[in-house]
């Protein structure tokens, strides 16, 4: 007999074969979080290596008490949308305070990131509109241009003059232009190269959208991510986050300069017709917000942290991405062994991501790790050894530690499109030894 | 037509039959990947751009092919 859920065979078969592997990612369940770096699964005590929980603020004494006094006097919800329900004062307040700290007009404060996105690309794009968006976007931004009534463009990941071109073909038609591009990449950790993007946007007159999730906390001097990094705060038009990663909870948020944006709450679907932060949630997020300017200390032991990760495992011998960055993730193009070094790497106690294609870019097979600035040089240092140990195992390292050639089906679209974005590392106290790999390091394999 | 037919070539490989009513998904087991690349190609060649809506409603060669023929006659 027929069932509705036929049409997953496809997934239903995925699935079954990695539980069959070992185990599948959707099934990992941590009985108890012991801190910020480690938990317990499966009775055994596993060091948390892919978490995005960047600044390690989650147990953040000050938050938690925040959280909990919240919870006290306002209750466990909202129960309803802004719209709907009207605002509590700490909604308010936490937009003035995102306002002031990236010193912009407004803000407006969304339930996750994912609704961030939606919710802001899907009501600014409208009907005349454009929307150009970088092939690699996060799935929170593709489906806002589902959402949105605009055309949508996709221009080669990372490629300024890819946009160019398809700027220069619209040009004679009146509607708005809405690039939108992301600080960090999820999967491979690259960074968009901000500059070049800001100069095609004011060639063409058109607005720039930049997704800050994996850089705020993490970027620049006061922690306002890749735009204060670059200092190009004042040629962005608009910057959505979240809370998720260093600010450690949930919620999203729309930033901008421009005049008027109030108004976008009442075109937006994901703002209106959805329950608005919970009290708790509000309180632990202004209490972490209120700490990022002053964080240095936290970044950079982050970015230490990061290139101890990044400098162990490229002197092993593994494939990474190109720019050094919170997010390391090693490139392999053989699904089996990529699966095997995944549940290799959690039967010795470290936690991962394993991300699969066509989620990844290149068709790639990504072990997708995210530092913490909560991490010791010790867990960091045992990941590595680890890894290395099950890398030359699987044969995917040679024992001297040297490159082996992948020679899997790989998809590309243009050697350009690996380069790194940002060479040089935001604190100069630990430059790594190499942050670029030569050649733009992508296994090229055009058919 | 051809020059469509020489880009999903390079995709699908040599060895693949592809006419106009051939489904560019479905028989030729592209993933939406090297879809991606592909449409990237054609706009290279063809100095237009896809929007994903139009690309959405693509199923055969010969579907592509008017839709590209559109662009074209919309862009001139």
């Amino acid at each position: 007999m027929s069932s509705i859920f036929d049409k997953f065979a496809p997934l239903q078969e995925q699935h079954a074969a990695l539980t069959a592997m070992g185990r599948s990612p959707a099934d990992i369940v941590f009985e108890e979080i012991i801190s910020p770096t480690e938990a317990i699964l499966n009775g055994k005590r596993t060091i948390l290596m892919g978490t995005n929980n960047y600044l390690g603020l989650t147990f953040d004494e000050v938050a938690v008490d925040a959280a909990i006094e919240a919870l006290k006097t306002e209750g466990t919800g909202t129960t309803g949308s802004r719209i709907a329900n009207g605002s509590y004062d700490g909604h308010k307040r936490l937009e003035e305070e995102l306002a002031e700290f990236y010193g912009m007009r407004s803000a407006i404060l969304f339930s996750t990131g994912y609704q961030a996105n939606l919710g802001a690309i899907a009501a600014l794009a409208g009907r005349d509109d454009y929307l150009l968006i970088d092939a690699d976007s996060h799935a929170s931004i593709y489906d806002a241009c589902r959402l949105s009534d605009a055309q949508v463009i996709r221009f080669r990941h990372n490629d300024p003059e890819n946009l160019d071109r398809k700027l220069k073909r619209l040009d004679g038609t009146t509607g708005s232009k809405i690039i939108v591009v992301e600080s960090i990449y999820s999967m491979l950790g690259d960074m968009v190269p901000l500059k070049a993007f800001v100069e095609v946007k004011k060639k063409y007159g058109a607005y720039l959208l930049i997704d800050e999730a994996h850089s705020l906390g993490v970027l620049g001097e006061k922690g306002r991510g890749l735009c204060e990094h670059e200092d190009l705060e004042d040629d962005i038009d608009f910057i959505t986050g979240t809370f998720s990663k260093s600010i450690g909870t949930v919620g999203g948020f729309l930033v901008s300069n421009l005049p008027g944006l109030d108004i976008v709450r009442f075109a937006s679907r994901p703002y209106m017709f959805t329950a608005s932060p919970p009290p708790s949630v509000v309180a632990s997020a202004r209490k972490t917000l209120s700490r990022i300017a002053g964080a240095s200390d936290l970044r950079k032991q982050l970015w230490e942290n990061a290139a101890q990760l990044y400098n162990g495992l490229k002197s092993a011998g593994f494939e990474l991405g190109p720019t050094l960055s919170p997010i390391i993730a090693i490139r392999l193009s053989d699904a089996e062994k990529a699966i095997a070094l995944w549940n290799g790497l959690l039967d010795a106690g470290v936690y991962t991501n394993l991300a699969l294609p066509p989620a990844t870019p290149f068709g790639w097979y990504l072990l997708r790790s995210s530092i913490s600035a909560a991490h010791t040089p010790e867990q960091i240092a045992l990941a590595v050894d680890v890894c290395t140990k099950i890398g030359k195992e699987l044969g995917l390292i040679t024992l001297s530690g040297s490159k082996k050639t992948e020679t899997g089906k790989l998809q590309v679209n243009g050697a350009k499109a690996l380069n790194g974005a940002s060479e040089k590392h935001p604190f100069s106290t630990s430059e790594p030894e190499s942050v670029v790999p030569t050649g733009a390091g992508a296994p090229v394999a055009r058919a | 037509m051809l020059e469509i037919r020489t880009h999903l070539r390079a995709r699908a490989g040599e060895s693949a039959t592809i006419g106009p009513e051939t489904n560019i998904t479905r028989d030729l087991g592209l993933d939406s990947l090297a879809i991606m690349d592909f449409i990237f190609d054609l706009e290279d060649s063809f100095d237009i751009s896809i929007p994903m809506e139009r690309i959405a409603e693509v199923q055969t060669l010969a579907d592509l092919a008017k839709a590209i023929e559109v662009l074209q006659k919309e862009a001139a």
